[in-house]
């Protein structure tokens, strides 16, 4: 397999990035990491005419901005896996990022590319969903900021404009009384994630839910999040077993995924229930102190 | 249909400087491989998922099917051969020899690439650590646990050579 010709542009900035879009049309594509589209072109799935490589724009540190993280579009995955600020404020994040495909698809991959992709079985569209991420997206006249939730539309489709590109991910960090867990069935330790669950529980001081946050991914277009009605079972009561189990049940009972060559469709909601009910639980141990270090 | 034309990338391989025109759609694999006589790294499934055409990008692994050889102008590559630049065998080679690690051998530059990456990051890695740093190179053997044992034992004697102090 070998891609077929393209022609080939290095940009050194996002606006630059807009403005060759703008003059290329829809037969250019943006190359970040190259992890997802590289495959897709040696397989000849996609066949644009130019290739916009944005490397050259470079990535800065990844910021800790009070309630929030900032991380440059290209920041790579292995990047934040390993950086302290990630690890500390935001562990999810890292987490997520280091189940990311094999060590050479997180040398090479970035997040902005990641959320930019929209692959449902992505980790970190999965993550950054359920923590209400935001990304800052350049166009050929200015630059706009959008929630990952509505970035993120189906099977690799976003509200991107043909001619923008995403230049900024800020995702919130997590207060003292939340907990959080990532879990994920995949059929070898690099594979996309036949289902995944992100979920972040926040007790307050009498430990009892303040507020809940789960997104299942793997099971739909896009990831999906379990609504405020499931959740609200939840508030105000001691994270307890039973009541977790009950949700995770109701909220895989919503769901009608595919079959598909990995899995069929009952799987993947059996694996939502089971992996719902297992993630609750750990966030909700997590809030309440019964921390483990990201691994 | 569009009209690409050859591009001069430069870039060094296992310390030497090399050069080769290339059109934005050669992989560094094939560059390496077909323009470069470096027949080390192998084309194994072309998707980023074997591990077999792995080589070191300034230092860290990555699929040399999967980035564009103009993406690497002006980069540092290693290939296996880097290891033993001149002709004796790296200790982790010898690792692997001591232990078997190798049999039909098509996926061994990438799996000792990978550890070799790891364990200049992580002298004393574990073993599950090893695992699952090579979670992403496939031997299609299946001789992984011997590959895990010579990685293991490198990073054993990593220990002697700090007397368990690194």
């Amino acid at each position: 397999m070998v891609a077929a010709p393209f022609r080939y542009q290095r940009v050194t900035s996002f606006e630059e990035a807009a403005r060759a879009l703008r003059e290329r049309g829809e037969d250019a594509k943006v190359i970040a990491g190259g992890q997802s589209l590289v495959p897709m072109l040696n397989l000849r799935v996609a066949r644009p005419e130019w290739l916009i490589d944005i490397n050259p724009v470079g990535a800065g540190p990844i910021e800790d901005r009070g309630g929030y993280l900032r991380l440059p579009a290209l920041t790579r995955h292995r990047a934040v896996e390993e950086a302290e600020v990630v690890r500390r404020r935001c562990p999810i994040l890292a987490d997520a990022a280091a189940r990311v495909g094999n060590v050479r698809t997180r040398t090479r991959g970035t997040i902005g590319g990641s959320l930019a992709h929209a692959d449902p079985a992505g980790e970190l569209p999965c993550v950054a969903v359920a923590l209400g991420a935001e990304v800052t997206v350049q166009g050929p006249d200015g630059a706009r900021d959008v929630a990952v939730d509505d970035l993120l539309v189906s099977y690799l489709t976003t509200t991107l404009a043909p001619d923008e590109v995403v230049a900024e991910v800020r995702v919130p960090t997590l207060g003292p009384r939340s907990g959080w867990s990532f879990l994920e069935m995949t059929r070898r330790s690099s594979d996309w994630m036949v289902v995944g669950v992100a979920a972040v529980v926040e007790l307050d001081a009498g430990g009892t839910v303040a507020a809940a946050s789960v997104v299942i991914g793997g099971v739909a277009e896009r990831p999906w999040t379990v609504p405020a009605e499931v959740l609200v079972d939840l508030l105000g009561a001691a994270p307890e077993a039973a009541p977790l189990a009950r949700v995770a049940e109701r909220a895989a009972a919503m769901l009608h995924p595919d079959d598909d060559v990995h899995a069929s469709g009952a799987y993947r909601r059996r694996l939502a229930a089971v992996l719902g009910r297992r993630a609750l639980a750990e966030a909700a141990a997590r809030a309440g102190g019964d921390g483990r270090p990201v691994r | 249909m569009s009209d690409p034309s050859r591009q001069r990338v430069a870039f060094t391989v296992n310390g030497e400087r090399r050069e080769a025109w290339v059109f934005p759609h050669d992989s560094l694999l094939d560059v390496l491989r077909d323009d470069l006589g470096h027949h080390e790294v192998r084309y194994g499934c072309g998707e980023g998922v074997c591990g077999t055409c792995t080589v070191l990008l300034d230092g860290e692994p990555v699929s040399g099917c999967l980035l564009l050889a103009v993406q690497a102008d002006g980069c540092s590559l290693t290939t296996v051969r880097g290891l033993a630049p001149d002709g004796d065998l790296h200790p982790l080679q010898a690792c692997f020899l001591r232990n078997g690690a190798a049999q039909c051998g098509f996926c061994t530059p990438g799996m000792l690439l990978t550890a070799w990456a790891l364990l200049r990051r992580e002298p004393r890695p574990s073993r599950e650590r090893i695992r699952r740093e090579l979670t992403g190179n496939l031997c299609r053997c299946t001789g992984y646990s011997k590959i895990l044992d010579a990685v293991e034992e490198h990073a054993a004697q990593a220990v002697e050579r700090t007397g368990g102090h690194a």
